[in-house]
């Protein structure tokens, strides 16, 4: 059954909701203002839940089952945070209200600014960025305005490794620095001698990721940092894979200068679909200067009777705000929830059970499908997806194929530098039984593959709908629908 | 707690991975720096992060309890208890991306049904699946301009009434650009007529953006503006209050190009400045330059209707470092509050919102004018907001209101120098006659005479 | 992999048909092959422009890529193929016909010499695909 659009599904004269009559002496509208008509859909509240109670059927979620997707961290989205988050008192504050009547929330951001700071080993942090993309894009900004403050204008080569995130070329692209791809060495690790010979006089710094996409640490990386150290640039790194590194090792104390934050992969906020995120930035000292504000401090300290004053302040030498306000706040709360729950001890062993799980579940596929890189990984490894003796089989094929097991598949495709790449990330949330299950399918698709492949190119058979025409998607290009009677 | 495993299954897996302890599994990470021991608050249980949360929001003062007269880019208004319990479904929040449209189909209809409401409520072509808030969608709008006339027209317009958080925004966005010049909003007196904008723009401009209402909240026709844009080959960008345009014509009758705004006012709360929502709308022609996300339909390999991902070539995972922008996440659980919201709403409960907003901010602006020491600067059309010029200073003011349970009006100061004892009153449906009428008596007892 | 004889080619798959001092421009068969099915194409210069080799003159966008078509040559655009933005499958289904891009008079006939014959694309595609 197709669900029908919100807006075929209108009828004149309905209304979901009732608002209270005017209370006030009303004064005329303008009328060379008004609108003539307002096309939106009619409905009542039953349709309106109805109709979105159907769509949500249509989805696969974290809730419904395991969902392995290669550096987007989906693990469980703890039932608590959304509980916090829609306290009253937070989630009814507006952002300009004078900060004594939002100590809480200030409080919250302060603390939530010192664990983060503490977790990865950094001097400061902005809570400001909307998103991990947005975060980096702040971050690259920040080693913009370091190198402008020194008057340092000719570095302006920006080093990303091609096991570096995908999102990396386009927001230093977006700052105005130009891109220099730097290969990866057969153990998967950033090719020393590229770098070496990369780094010259306009090296503004390298973007890397560690864990990189192929869910490996660098074995190199604090060569990797000093080489461009040495060379005059700075570090950035790359805090998606965040979730491998908790308790484990602070970036900060490897030398990275500035990274961004996942909160929506390593500290639980929930992925909604496509976001929102919240991507905010750490730098060490000498960067401190440039971050964006503003960021929360305390403008009066407390004593035994007083709790301290929070309030806003703005870095010297700011890049400016990257968005309005204060950043995604509902996610702060979520995050300083899941932090505040697991502790020092606790995050460290998300981080140790993510690689356990990433490492047990290798173990098991190990054999059955080629793995270009084959060492201890971290908290996700790749696989080929493709078959030397059966070649018209695609890593799109078992993507598909997995969900007809029950099974959200993993990210495809990338990284780059794997043919036909199967990212799979398990998370530490996930039981030993559902990686069990899971390995089990990748198993027996592997032999389908070669027994039966078109239950693969055919893929999948059990979902609402079937593989999708893409093409004509783009070619008629029809992105958005009207109310049948404003239909032509 | 959130990890599920026993003892035994640890060892179990140990075994299978070929290694006698996780600690092994760390290896390549150096030594020196290996297992740190984190300076973090003892972990609490559920029961006790309950307690010091409830504990921390209790001292906040927040719009449910204190009567709201602040707006200035986040508004208070009614959210239908439909819209958090639609959005609190795990279909929903605990979904990724739907780049698997097969398993996706939920999240892929909402985006496109919120691509075709927002694109019914602004008259325009399309709309992505949303920017991060109002101010980055103002920058994308910039970045979009200089990509579609390839860098070689320079000049970005900003009205002065355009928000001034979205406005540092566009500089910060813009200042790895060289060939971006951004010009028109700093101006001595932040109140001039739009039409003031028409003679800066000349064949360099690749963009002027204005607001509606604006952020002081008047209502303007831009169409000459428009015209002059369009004479000069430039594009033409309004930001708007979607409320609003329950009400007033929408941006497309007088000749916007693109659409940008703060989705916030539909069904999202105020949650101290985020998560809101990035409005994102074009004509036709623009389409393909759009970044971010767009859902189109298409049918299955059964002749099924169905939506995917659609122009995702443009986008940076694929474009690299050729993509305009870098933008990847969304607001899709925004979105589709502000979906679900409108769909409650529908074409008649919008109206009566927007009419509500603009009676009850009338008859607050002419209270208000009665109380000596008091005027109601705003003298052209407005929508729901409006400038008052205090006799005190406004923290002042602002202080003393909040003492009365009341949130006075934004300082406009603190952003315009020439605005210095003036506020900016916001009035929406939360706010009952005898609000306002208690908010006039307080201004009455701070009325110097 | 189709190769016509009589066009010159360059290391980024574009092609060029020479007509006296009139150069034809677009994409091999390889390149489309590449690309997979082609929803979008947009030839960015305009006929009057001069513009130098490397410029991009126009952007393929199939599903899953976009490419950029970099001018062979230099010179001044005397053309433009209209009907791509209409049809831009021509790509796929017909690259050295239907799917030509620009017309361009070259400025510096001395490029020419820097392009690709048949035969050496040829080789430097089966060398690309080892």
């Amino acid at each position: 059954m197709t669900e029908k659009t919100i807006f075929e599904l209108s009828s004149p004269g309905r209304k979901g909701v009732e608002f209270p009559a005017v209370d006030v002496p009303t004064t005329d509208l303008p009328a060379e203002f008004l609108r003539e008509d307002l096309p939106l859909p009619e409905l009542a509240e039953v349709d309106v839940i109805r109709h979105y109670t159907h769509l949500s059927h249509l989805n696969y979620c974290v809730d419904e089952g395991f969902y392995p997707l290669g550096s987007c961290t989906m693990k469980y989205n703890p039932r608590v945070n959304e509980a916090m988050a829609r306290l009253p008192g937070f989630a009814y504050c507006h952002p300009l209200q004078p900060v004594e009547s939002i100590q809480g929330s200030l409080a919250l951001m302060y603390n939530l600014q010192e664990m983060l700071k503490e977790i990865a080993g950094f001097a400061e942090v902005s809570l400001q960025p909307a998103a991990g993309a947005h975060g980096e894009f702040t971050g690259v900004m920040i080693m913009r305005a370091y190198h402008q403050s020194k008057g340092e204008t000719k570095r302006t080569k920006m080093l990303i490794p091609d096991s570096a995130h995908g999102t990396n070329p386009a927001s230093s692209a977006m700052t105005g620095f130009e891109v220099a791809p730097i290969a990866t060495d057969a153990r998967g690790n950033v090719d020393l001698a590229a770098l070496r010979a990369a780094c010259d006089e306009t090296v503004a710094g390298i973007m890397i990721t560690n864990p990189n996409t192929l869910g490996l640490f660098d074995e190199n990386i604090l060569e990797v940092i000093d080489i461009v150290h040495k060379a005059g640039g700075l570090v950035y790194g790359d805090g998606a894979n965040l979730n491998a590194l908790l308790g484990i090792v602070r970036p900060g104390d490897l030398g990275i200068d500035v990274m961004h934050f996942n909160l929506h992969k390593t500290f639980s906020t929930p992925h909604g679909g496509g976001g929102p995120g919240s991507g905010p930035v750490g730098v060490s000292d000498k960067l401190k200067e440039f971050l964006p504000g503003p960021i929360i401090s305390i403008i009066e300290e407390g004593d035994d009777e007083m709790p301290p004053l929070f309030g806003y302040y703005q870095p010297k030498n700011s890049i400016g705000r990257v968005k309005s306000f204060n950043g995604h706040f509902g996610m702060h709360v979520r995050a300083y929830t899941y932090i505040s729950m697991h502790g020092a001890e606790g995050l460290r062993q998300v981080a140790e059970l993510a690689v356990l799980n990433a490492n047990y579940l290798l173990s098991k596929v190990r054999g059955a499908y080629k793995l270009p890189y084959d060492r201890v990984c971290m908290h996700e490894f790749v696989l080929e997806g493709m078959f030397d003796d059966v070649p018209d089989v695609h890593a799109l094929d078992i993507a598909k194929r997995l969900m007809d097991y029950d099974f959200h598949p993993p990210t495809n495709y990338f990284p780059l530098i794997v043919h036909e790449a199967l990212m799979i990330e398990p998370t530490e949330t996930e039981n030993k039984q559902v990686i069990d299950s899971f390995a089990e399918a990748m198993l027996n698709i592997a032999r389908e593959a070669h027994e039966s492949p078109e239950l693969l190119h055919e893929a999948p058979h059990k979902t609402p709908v079937r593989r999708l025409d893409e093409v004509k998607a783009a070619k008629d290009l029809v992105l958005c629908c009207w109310l049948p009677e404003n239909s032509e | 707690m959130f990890t599920p495993h026993t003892n035994a299954e640890r060892e179990e897996m140990l075994r299978a991975v070929g290694v006698s302890s996780i600690e092994d599994l760390f290896k390549a990470v150096p030594k020196k720096y290996r297992f740190p021991s984190l300076d973090l608050p003892p972990k609490k249980s559920e029961l006790e992060i309950t307690n010091e949360l409830s504990d921390l929001s209790n001292g906040n003062g927040s719009v449910k309890d204190l009567m709201c007269f602040l707006g200035a880019g986040a508004y208070h208004h009614f959210i239908p208890a439909a819209v958090d319990s639609i959005i609190s479904r795990g279909e929903f929040f605990t979904a990724y991306t739907p780049y698997q449209p097969e398993i996706s189909q939920g999240t892929l209809q909402a985006i496109f049904e919120y691509q075709s409401l927002i694109a019914n409520l602004t008259g325009m072509d399309a709309c992505n699946a949303s920017h991060y808030d109002g101010a980055t969608a103002v920058a994308e709008a910039v970045i979009l301009a200089h990509a579609h006339y390839r860098g070689k027209r320079p000049k970005m317009i900003l009205s002065p009434s355009l928000n001034p958080q979205y406005r540092e925004t566009v500089r910060t966005y813009t200042q790895g650009f060289a060939d971006i010049e951004i010009t028109g909003d700093l101006v001595k007196d932040p109140l001039e007529s739009p039409d003031s904008l028409i003679k800066l723009i000349d064949m360099q401009t690749a963009l002027v953006v204005v607001q509606y209402p604006d952020f002081f909240g008047r209502i303007y026709d831009y169409a000459k503006v428009a015209e002059v844009a369009h004479q000069n080959g430039a594009l033409f960008a309004v930001s708007i209050n979607p409320i609003a345009l329950g009400l007033l014509k929408p941006p497309s009758e007088f000749g916007a190009d693109i659409v940008v705004g703060e989705g916030q006012p539909l069904g999202i709360p105020l949650s101290l400045g985020g998560p809101y929502l990035g409005l994102f709308a074009t004509k036709k022609e623009l389409v393909r330059k759009i970044s971010g996300r767009l859902v189109g339909e298409t049918v299955d390999q059964d002749g099924k209707r169905g939506y995917v991902l659609t122009l995702t070539a443009r986008e940076q995972h694929i474009r690299r470092e050729k993509a305009t922008s870098n933008i990847c996440s969304n607001q899709g659980l925004m979105a589709l509050a502000s979906s679900v919201y409108l769909s409650l709403l529908g074409k008649q409960g919008l109206r009566q919102v927007a009419e509500l907003c603009y009676q009850k901010a009338h008859y607050a602006a002419g209270q208000i004018s009665t109380v000596p020491g008091f005027s109601v600067r705003t003298k052209t059309p407005f929508f729901h907001e409006f400038i008052v010029d205090c006799p005190v200073p406004v923290a002042e003011l602002n202080a003393h209101l909040l003492e009365h349970g009341i949130l006075g009006g934004f300082e406009l100061g603190t952003v315009f120098p020439s605005l210095k004892k003036s506020c900016l009153i916001a009035v929406t449906e939360m706010n009952t006659k005898d609000d306002i009428d208690i908010f006039v008596e307080v201004l009455k007892e701070m009325s110097h005479d | 992999m189709n190769v016509p004889a009589d066009y010159k080619y360059t290391a980024s798959d574009e092609w060029v048909k020479l007509d006296g001092k009139i150069a034809t421009i677009g994409v091999s068969d390889y390149a489309q092959e590449q690309l997979s099915d082609v929803v979008f194409v947009e030839v960015v210069l305009g006929e009057g422009d001069s513009a130098k080799k490397g410029t991009t003159c126009a952007t393929i966008e199939s599903v899953k890529a976009a490419a950029d078509v970099n001018l062979p040559v230099s010179g001044k655009v005397i053309q433009v193929n209209e009907d791509l933005s209409k049809t831009p499958e021509l790509v796929n289904t017909d690259p050295y016909g239907k799917a030509w891009m620009l017309k361009v008079e070259i400025s510096d006939p001395s490029e020419i010499n820097g392009l690709m014959s048949s035969a050496d694309y040829e080789k430097f595609l089966q060398d690309r695909s080892h």
